[in-house]
């Protein structure tokens, strides 16, 4: 092996190791990791499991709130959620058929949300304006329908 | 026993010179052929589709009930990622073993025809539901979205196919190897075992969700399925499936370009290293497409992002060696300078033009990838258009791009008949608007993905969302690079059915090149691929055994199956 290739595969190897510290970093000194959930739900009666029994919004501290939502096809439950700017947003998901995505386009906010599986991630929306909540996994003949907003005021 | 060996030696001796000097048997030439033909005819419709897609995006094209937007997608993503990719790799390679291993064994030819009609079969059964919109469920057929059961027992046919034809190069690979104790396998025959064993691994997962899950589902023996796990079955197939024919394309990188400028290959022994470390490290990198699922936990994700990362170790290998390559090359035909040795590459060769390309375009699509497999960064952009545009960086000019410049001599090769000067200038200007469009519909889907747009869905404004997150200009190019796209496709498909059958008859070489004179002997441990699957297994073990088992254990109750189309 000439040297240049062992530079050349040294630097590569340590930015391999350098991606996987700073992933590794935020993942468990941070808490960014990605959404990963772990609670289970029976997908043919949701509606009848608590908290989806009762889906919808509620304040939980100051400047906090809890969001409970079902995805079906092709639409979410609760639509056209609304709150005060500076707020900390808790999701709480699960679909009541098919797989879907739950995205809020111009954040971070990106999951999975899978029948059987109940899906959490949490957002703070500092920035006043409406965003665009959309389902980016294909659900159907009416998956590019299936969208929402959040206003924060 | 000894002199059967030598023997068998002497004749075999005998068909390997025989077999350079006259080029391919016909019949071995009518396999390949075969292959190659349903491979481009795949691409051409293919290539429509995807114009279809790139224009309905783009808001200019609405598409009619009876061939909607999602079927348009489903056979899009079947015709290009399983039908071309896959034909092409067992076309190419089937040659290159009837050309490196002298002749493929009348046996193994039976072998090859069965799997080709068994894929046929499975292929058609596949098209029919998708045709009848009962099956717009996206290659990735993910339940509980539930198509008609043919298109799996189409599915499953595909898989048993791969596998007829994994047993044939295995067979011949194995004959090979007792006329030639002690020798290392040619090295594109070795390019070959290492797909071949991927293929299989990586069907194998498919095969046991479509057989054991989704097949008694769909057709109502049991009444409920755990989407978990079929999913995570899908990705360890789904992503090993497309290193594959990255793979392929490496081989041909390795192999035949430095042959095509005029050189000698990279070291053999970092080669064979290269082969066998995608190898055993490929499968478990499937993982990583559900860094934002629920239900697996955090170190288990952490571990995976560890297991995706590390593929990208022997690509960063591969690129040094590429270089390394032409400029040693470069420099033996007098160049000067740093950077000298790039005038002397042969830049209207289309052999080499297009292939080189596919390489340069392997550096922004890796760097996008190791960007998506960890775990924060992907979450920005997990289904989004990025991911669609970094699978068309990969795929559409990596792979593919690759296929068209070696299609430019193996179609003469086993048609005999010559590549013109006339026919290397279409391929040269085919392979510029290729470029053009793959780069102009690349760079705008990653740019859309960054602001949210998502993938698989037809053309909305969300209520003019679209607009004021500033997806439209970057859509409507998409639209554009899909138009030249398809302008490439047809000059592509008319070039090699011409090379086939209308080309001028002569001698095309099969271009190996050789390593270098003062080069090292290769250890003989490259070649112990019983060891090379255990470790590829074990490798597997580690990834899959904990979350597949908490899957199982831990489970929900199952999903019903539902047609949403």
């Amino acid at each position: 092996m000439h040297l240049d290739e062992k530079i050349w595969l040294t630097l590569s190897f340590g930015m391999i190791m350098i991606f996987m510290f700073i992933t590794g970093y935020q993942t468990f000194a941070l808490e960014m990791g990605p959404p990963s959930n772990n609670e289970l739900i029976d997908p043919q009666k949701v509606d009848e499991t608590a908290p989806f029994d009762e889906p919808g919004i509620k304040q939980v501290g100051e400047n906090e709130y809890e969001v409970v939502m079902t995805l079906q096809v092709f639409s979410f439950n609760p639509m056209d959620i609304e709150v005060p700017a500076g707020s900390t947003v808790h999701f709480i998901l699960t679909s009541k058929d098919v797989v879907h995505g739950f995205e809020i386009a111009g954040t971070n906010v990106n999951a999975m949300v899978m029948p059987g599986h109940i899906q959490k991630i949490t957002q703070k929306f500092d920035e006043p304006g409406k965003y665009l909540v959309l389902c980016n996994e294909y659900c159907g003949a009416g998956h590019q329908v299936m969208s929402t907003t959040i206003t924060v005021k | 026993m000894q002199t059967s060996v030598s023997q068998n030696k002497l004749v075999s001796g005998f068909t390997d010179k025989a077999n350079k000097a006259l080029g391919i048997s016909k019949q071995d030439a009518l396999i390949s052929k075969s292959y190659l033909a349903v491979a481009f005819i795949a691409l051409l419709l293919g290539g429509l589709l995807g114009l279809l897609q790139g224009l309905n995006r783009a808001g200019l094209l609405e598409l009619p009930a009876w061939l909607n937007y999602y079927q348009v997608l489903t056979a899009h993503g079947i015709l290009l990622v399983v039908v071309l990719s896959a034909f092409f790799t067992i076309g190419y390679f089937y040659a290159g073993l009837s050309h490196t291993l002298g002749g493929l064994l009348p046996k193994v030819r039976k072998i090859a025809w069965i799997g080709f009609w068994t894929k046929i079969v499975g292929f058609v059964l596949v098209v029919i539901p998708i045709l009848m919109n009962e099956a717009s469920v996206m290659y990735t057929f993910y339940p509980p979205m539930k198509a008609h059961p043919m298109f799996y027992f189409g599915l499953a046919l595909i898989v048993v196919g791969v596998w007829f034809l994994a047993a044939g190069a295995f067979i011949n690979v194995a004959n090979w190897r007792k006329n030639h104790k002690g020798e290392h396998l040619p090295i594109l025959a070795f390019f070959a075992t290492g797909v071949f064993v991927l293929l299989v691994g990586a069907t194998a997962f498919v095969a046991v969700e479509v057989l054991f899950m989704i097949i008694p589902w769909s057709l109502g023996w049991v009444d409920t399925i755990n989407v978990m796990v079929a999913r995570t079955l899908f990705w360890a197939f789904g992503h090993t499936a497309v290193n594959i024919w990255y793979l392929t394309a490496v081989s041909a990188w390795y192999v035949v370009i430095p042959k095509v400028i005029g050189g000698t290959r990279f070291n053999d022994y970092l080669t064979r290293v290269v082969v066998i470390a995608l190898v055993i490290m490929n499968i478990t990198g499937g993982f990583h497409h559900q860094i934002i699922d629920p239900g697996i936990s955090l170190p288990i994700k952490f571990m995976h992002v560890f297991m995706s990362l590390a593929i990208g170790f022997p690509s960063l290998m591969t690129a040094y060696a590429m270089f390394r390559v032409f400029e040693r090359t470069g420099r033996r035909k007098g160049a000067k300078g740093a950077l000298g040795w790039i005038k002397k590459l042969p830049w209207g060769d289309v052999r080499f033009l297009s292939p080189f390309i596919a390489m340069a375009a392997f550096a922004p699509a890796g760097a996008g990838g190791i960007v998506q497999s960890t775990n924060q960064l992907d979450q920005v952009v997990h289904n989004t258009m990025w991911i669609v545009g970094h699978f068309h960086l990969t795929l559409g000019m990596s792979v593919v791009m690759t296929f068209f410049g070696v299609s430019y001599w193996l179609v003469p090769y086993i048609s005999n008949r010559v590549l013109t000067p006339k026919m290397n200038k279409l391929g040269v200007i085919q392979t510029i608007i290729w470029t053009i469009g793959m780069v102009i519909m690349a760079f705008s889907m990653h740019t859309a993905g960054l602001f949210g747009a998502p993938r698989r869905t037809s053309y909305t404004t969300y209520g003019d969302f679209s607009a004021s997150l500033g997806w439209d200009p970057y859509m409507a190019a998409v639209g554009v690079g899909a138009t030249l796209l398809l302008v490439a496709v047809i000059i592509q498909v008319y070039a090699v059915f011409n090379m086939m059958f209308f080309a001028p008859k002569g001698t095309t070489e099969f271009p190996i090149a050789e390593v270098e004179a003062d080069e090292a002997k290769t250890p003989y441990m490259t070649e112990r691929w019983g060891v090379w699957v255990v470790v590829m297994l074990i490798v597997i073990a580690m990834a899959y055994v904990l979350p597949l088992t908490d899957m199982i254990v831990n489970a929900p109750p199952g999903s019903p199956p539902f047609k949403t189309w």
